[in-house]
């Protein structure tokens, strides 16, 4: 018990750190247009990386994986909000589970 | 001194505002983070303080797995460092955002980088005020705990049907982060589609696949994002042309 509550606060600490090094000491512009660049790419495409294939695969079926990765992109497009899209696959994905065990 | 005289500072009102579908948003992921959690049997307490304290996603995720199996804290510390480094980067582009702020105040606000925060904040045309950024913060925060204590105590009552389709709340919100601004900007919408289909490549590839265990991601984005830089250089700030 004392040792997953060690872990949790490494965990924590680590995540803070990471977080917390560049906008504490990072105070200049970055000059190079490269590195720039790079930075303002680097959240979107490690987003996508993150997502995909990995969404296929997180529901305990590819059918409903797929199904469900479908209805979010497109409500995700039509609405532009995260609660919406988070809610809206989920209930997808159960209902496509719920049917296959029928 | 602040370059942007024309916009008004943002304000603590308008970053409640702001935060507000991201608080709603997380509800429902934090509660199938929780319901994990105790499919998983660990403490509810456990999961509801990792929660107060950490304020990630997929970096929980991982580190819950970890607690589950009795895995080493050398394990812990990688992994964390491994899929939350993409905070680090995001913390790079906030900190081109941010004008006359004190170290302290800076420290704070780094501690609510998220996926979702940043998605919002780096999309601010203005310079990023503290008052404002606690404002974002506040309402995905209390969404990120409350809905982690409801699927915790939960858990164990859901049958597993209800907690696999749980599963995909995670990536979804993901999807709704990235992709309205992928269909705006056809050079994110290319990094988008290049770094989904390395990611893929290295996942499908056996080889590929064990050699990269647990940074495919890191490593699909950021060859996708030299490959963007290189081609399609942005406009800086303050730029003229």
């Amino acid at each position: 018990m004392v040792k997953m509550l060690l872990m949790v606060l490494v965990m924590a600490v680590v995540t803070f750190i990471l977080r917390m090094i560049p906008l504490t000491f990072l105070r200049k512009k970055i000059r190079s247009r490269f590195l720039y660049s790079l930075f303002y790419y680097l959240p979107y495409a490690v987003l996508s990386a993150m997502t995909f294939p990995y969404i296929f695969f997180s529901t305990g079926s590819l059918v409903s994986g797929v199904v469900g990765t479908i209805v979010a992109i497109t409500v995700a497009i039509l609405s532009r909000s995260l609660a919406l899209t988070a809610v809206a696959s989920c209930v997808t994905v159960l209902v496509v589970n719920l049917l296959a065990l029928i | 001194m602040n370059t942007n005289k024309n916009f008004k500072p943002l304000t603590f009102k308008k970053g409640v505002k702001d935060g507000l579908p991201i608080g709603l948003g997380y509800f429902p992921v934090s509660l199938a983070f929780g319901v994990t959690a105790s499919a998983l049997s660990v403490p509810v307490f456990i999961s509801i303080i990792m929660s107060m304290t950490n304020l990630t996603s997929a970096g929980q995720l991982a580190g819950l797995k970890i607690i589950a199996i009795g895995g080493s804290f050398l394990q812990i510390i990688f992994t964390q460092l491994v899929i939350n480094s993409r905070y680090f980067l995001m913390s790079v582009s906030l900190s081109q955002k941010v004008e006359n702020v004190s170290t302290i105040k800076r420290m704070l606000m780094s501690a609510g980088i998220t996926d979702e925060i940043f998605g919002v904040a780096v999309s601010k045309k203005e310079p990023l005020t503290p008052k404002y950024f606690f404002g974002l913060i506040l309402c995905p925060y209390i969404g990120w705990v409350l809905g982690t204590v409801v699927g915790a105590c939960l858990g164990n009552v859901l049958p597993l049907v209800v907690v696999n389709s749980l599963g995909i709340a995670l990536y979804s919100m993901f999807i709704a982060i990235f992709s309205n601004p992928a269909i705006k900007n056809k050079k994110l919408g290319f990094v988008v589609l290049i770094s989904t289909a390395l990611s893929c490549l290295i996942y499908f590839v056996p080889t590929l696949n064990k050699l990269l265990t647990g940074v495919a991601s890191i490593v699909a984005a950021l060859i996708a994002s030299i490959i963007a830089a290189l081609l399609f250089p942005v406009k800086m700030e303050g730029e003229n042309g």
